[in-house]
């Protein structure tokens, strides 16, 4: 019985799209878009919000279109010429950022640019006020990279644990892949990265593993109750079986992100935008990155064998 | 074959039913209400509780019952017309003492309140208002404490008649004795003083010198006393401002929280919650020329040189009478058309100023006002923040008549007189603190993250709900039911923790309808595998539920991990997000296994299926060519 189910699940595999086959061509791909972020990393850099740099931020809202030039000027005129300026959302809302400045104690700057546009518009109207302390966005920026690194070394053991290193090896690599072309993308964009875009990078972990895992499973199971095949045919045949599992989730979380995106509102622009990157570039990485590195470290399936108990042991006395 | 057990059946609808009852109060929405408070944060009791209601119907407001939350008073009202007029009216009958504060409270009724059930309680962001976080100025608690052990010796040493020169030097006192038989003495002095100092003796220029230092534990007793007095005393000062559900909580290791939801005026909150200003009284240095001094810059022995409100010196004695620890309560008002500041003063105190007024009538004494300010100055070519004490006299006044405990001071503008009153009353910060991080939302902003934040759920939701009737069928609209229950079990799980609710949160609740779906993406592929292979439906149910369970349970606890490390690592809305998103990764799991299994059951076992309603087309093709071959 055994031996038919197995034959029967080989026979399953037959008529499916050869990923692994395309590995060459999909691993460039993947080689040339972590360069490309990894080089906008490095020479661009991100575009860190308040949260990070520390300084103040500042959201107004105008009873009709407001003038940023005017703005600008205003606030030019009062020592605070490196103030950005921009509208947020509409064209009545407007965020001003001031980046912390020497010498001055910026708990009060919040209160002194509003009083600035407040004199030559009495409407305006207070939305919020960030005033971030540089030695907080330090820390911030510490606790962050802590946060990722310590959930990415407790997820390496956990696969360790309950698969195997090559295993743990080709999900860490699909994961780097994902965080990285994520964080590309913010960088070549120059999309603002504040505090709620680190949260949706660690959920983009999260999400990147969840796929690769349900991947990874299933090849545990081909491995071993089909005997048949090599290990590059069994795993193309279970990123197959899985195929239309990753595609309908991938598509059931970009409905809802679609929505946050679209009708959130302006504050989760970016926690949406890193999460639909990160839902795309994972569900790509979980079925050509992942399998492909355990691939490249000659996984087998003697690899995932449970360990047999020796009968003889059994009887000794 | 795929039968539930009766009590599985039982437990589920029970958990249900709780959550459902648990996320109830969700339904109902806000009143304006108003919140009575002690200003001392002391807990109210029913007692307190019915003084508040014979007030209300005496004056015939118009109200619903007065009730007790958190050991505070809530009266809900139909209108903000009421809820005005009422806190009026409250204000001047319960009088001195009860702070009553503009509030929104839930409009649970009272059934579920008596049960102790309340809504979800919204962040910051959800509801606006002002977020701060203060730092701790831990360099300066300490140098405060080296300033009273200062004192403290210079006293002990003069009583004995000792020459000394006692002075800090950076986190070190040193004592130098005029004759070096009376060091040992100095020694035993100080040891019995506190006989937890570091004392070391060494030899600097032939001469012996003491140098007492604070043990590491005592500088970290200190600092904690410090961040403990100053929560205590940033709560008073909240409380004296009238807010609903302030929040006051230390953060790590020197720095404490404060959130108040509703004020939309930060600068004033901070002036009052940062201030450090407090009163000292001295006596004037007779017969002594203070331009003098000034032109100088040398004082005379026993005398300070201290500056007027308009820039005038004055000389005034070293030693203070009374200082702004020995201050017990204080109000401002008016007196012959200036404002002024009535000011109490402790049994110490009061005993200090009756003997000085007494040995020193018709001569002037004069109030001086404290502030601790920050500024930065280069320092090694690094800008650097540094405290510094401001004292101006507010005003020179000669003693006309003996007093003790309470009197009245001039001098201030209303502003500073009412602010000062406040501080008095709230009690002095004993280290300075300064902000390091403020965000202020706007309530219009509140709403509008509300608004938006519920449309990306509720359309999401049904874009998600559309999708899997139309992909899986019936096997659809069961995952549905357990994408609503998920729904249902996530809300009651925040009311019930009352962990506030924030933007991020909200998001990460838009993610777990994403997610938790999956499991019965999982699941439902896994059956039509099954089928495929050629297993009978039931066999497929059974064994899809089973095989996927492992994996379900392995791609969930990732994102646990990823979930919990963000709960440990974040602060604020963070941590709001990564506890949304851990509370739907395991209700999910309940949800769309356990809730979704049920209903499978339910539907199709114990019976004779040929065909699952579950999408895809004939998928028993296989099952009917193995039943050829067989």
């Amino acid at each position: 019985m055994n031996k038919a189910r197995s034959v029967a699940k080989a026979a399953a595999l037959g008529k499916q799209i050869n990923f692994m086959g395309q590995r060459r061509i999909t691993t460039t791909l993947s080689i040339v878009l972590i360069l490309v972020s990894l080089v906008s990393l490095g020479t661009r850099g991100l575009n860190f919000g308040i949260d990070f740099t520390g300084g103040v931020l500042l959201e107004a809202e105008y009873p009709q279109a407001a003038d940023l030039g005017a703005i600008r000027a205003d606030l030019a005129s009062n020592d605070f010429a490196a103030a950005q300026v921009q509208n947020f959302g509409n064209v009545r809302d407007v965020l001003i950022r001031v980046l912390p400045i020497e010498g001055v104690n910026n708990g009060q700057l919040g209160e002194q640019i509003l009083s600035i546009l407040q004199s030559s518009e009495p409407a305006v109207a207070l939305r919020r006020i960030e005033f971030v302390g540089p030695q907080v966005g330090e820390e911030l920026t510490e606790q962050g990279g802590l946060a990722m690194i310590f959930a990415l070394l407790l997820i390496l053991a956990y696969i360790m644990f309950r698969f195997q290193w090559k295993f743990a090896v080709g999900s860490v690599t699909a994961l780097v892949h994902d965080v990285v072309i994520t964080l590309g993308v913010f960088s070549v964009l120059q999309i603002s990265f504040d505090l709620s875009v680190l949260a949706a990078v660690l959920a983009v972990i999260g999400y990147s593993l969840n796929d690769t895992i349900v991947v990874f499973d299933r090849i545990r199971e081909n491995f071993r109750e089909i005997h048949q095949g090599n290990a590059e045919e069994l795993m193309n045949g279970s990123v197959n079986q899985m195929l239309s599992r990753t595609v309908i989730t991938s598509l059931t979380t970009l409905l809802v992100l679609m929505a946050l995106l679209f009708l959130g509102g302006e504050a989760v622009n970016g926690f949406a935008i890193a999460l639909i990157v990160g839902v795309i570039v994972g569900t790509y990485s979980s079925v050509f990155t992942a399998s492909a590195s355990a691939l490249f470290l000659n996984v087998s399936p003697q690899d995932l064998l449970p360990p047999e108990k020796d009968p003889e042991l059994d009887e000794l006395p | 074959m795929n039968h539930y057990a009766l009590w599985k059946y039982l437990l589920i609808v029970a958990v249900l039913a709780l959550a459902g009852l648990f996320a109830l109060p969700n339904i109902y929405g806000e009143d304006p209400a108003l919140q009575v408070s002690y200003d001392d944060d002391r807990p109210l009791d029913e007692a307190a509780l019915a003084s508040v209601a014979t007030v209300l119907q005496q004056w015939g407001i118009d109200s619903d019952a007065p009730y007790l939350s958190d050991d505070r008073i809530l009266i809900n009202f139909s209108s903000v017309e009421q809820q005005l007029a009422a806190a009026e009216q409250l204000r001047t009958s319960l009088g001195k003492g009860f702070v009553i504060a503009l509030t929104l409270a839930p409009r649970t009724p009272i059934w579920l309140r008596d049960l102790g059930l309340r809504p979800m309680s919204l962040g910051l962001d959800l509801r606006g208002g002002v977020h701060f976080l203060f730092e701790v100025d831990m360099a300066s608690a300490i140098s405060q404490r080296l300033n009273i052990y200062q004192d403290e010796f210079d006293q002990l040493l003069r009583k004995e008649r000792i020459r000394r020169n006692v002075r800090i030097v950076g986190d070190t006192i040193e004592v130098k004795v005029g004759n070096p038989n009376d060091l040992s003495r100095a020694e035993e002095l100080i040891t019995e003083a506190d006989n937890e100092l570091d004392i070391d003796t060494v030899e600097r220029d032939g001469e012996q010198v003491l140098l007492v230092r604070m043990t590491p534990e005592q500088v970290r007793d200190r600092q904690n006393f410090a961040i403990q007095k100053n929560t205590v005393t940033l709560r008073n000062r909240v409380n004296e401002l009238g807010v609903a559900e302030p929040v006051v909580q230390r953060q790590g290791a020197d720095r404490i929280v404060v959130q108040l939801p509703g004020v939309q005026d930060p600068a004033q909150a901070e002036r009052i919650l940062g201030a450090t200003a407090t009163l000292e009284f001295r006596m004037l240095c007779e017969n002594q020329d203070p331009y003098e001094a000034q032109r100088r810059g040398r004082a005379p022995l026993g005398c300070e040189l201290f500056a007027e409100r308009n820039g005038a010196p004055v000389l005034l004695k070293r030693s203070t009478i009374v200082s702004g620890d020995q201050l017990v309560d204080a109000s401002s008002g008016f007196s012959e058309g200036s404002s002024v500041v009535f000011v109490k003063l402790n049994s110490k105190g009061a005993s200090r100023m009756l003997e000085t007024t007494k040995a020193n009538l018709n001569k002037a004494m004069a109030v001086v006002f404290v502030e601790q300010k920050r500024s930065f100055v280069e320092l090694n070519g690094e800008q650097k923040e540094v405290t510094r004490i401001e004292r101006e006299v507010i005003n020179i006044a000669n003693i006309r008549g003996v007093f003790s405990s309470s009197f009245q001071i001039s001098g201030l503008d209303v502003i500073e007189a009412r602010d000062l009153s406040l501080l008095l009353r709230a009690g002095a910060l004993s280290a300075p603190i300064y902000k390091v991080e403020e965000r202020t939302i706007g309530p219009s902003l509140g709403q509008d993250n509300i608004d938006a934040g519920l449309r990306a759920i509720v359309i999401g939701f049904l874009l998600v709900v559309v999708f899997m009737v139309l992909y899986y069928r019936v096997f659809g609209l069961i995952a549905n039911v357990a994408l609503f229950a998920n729904l249902i079990l996530i809300t009651a799980m925040l009311s019930l923790l009352q962990a506030a609710l924030t933007l991020p949160g909200l998001a990460g609740i838009v993610l777990t309808v994403g997610i938790a779906v999956d499991a019965n993406v999982l699941i439902f592929e896994r059956i039509k595998e099954e089928l495929r292979n050629g297993v009978t439906p039931q066999a497929a149910i059974s064994a899809g539920y089973d095989k996927a369970l492992s994996t379900i349970a392995d791609a969930n606890i990732t994102t646990l991990i990823a979930a919990t490390m963000l709960f440990i690592f974040g602060t604020g809305p963070i941590k709001g997000f990564a506890i949304t998103l851990s509370l739907g990764i395991l209700s999910s799991m309940f949800t769309s296994i356990i809730v979704t299994r049920a209903l499978v059951n339910g539907i199709y076992g114990g019976r004779t299926v040929s065909q699952l309603s579950i999408g895809g087309g004939d998928l028993t093709k296989g099952l009917k060519k193995a039943g050829a071959q067989s």
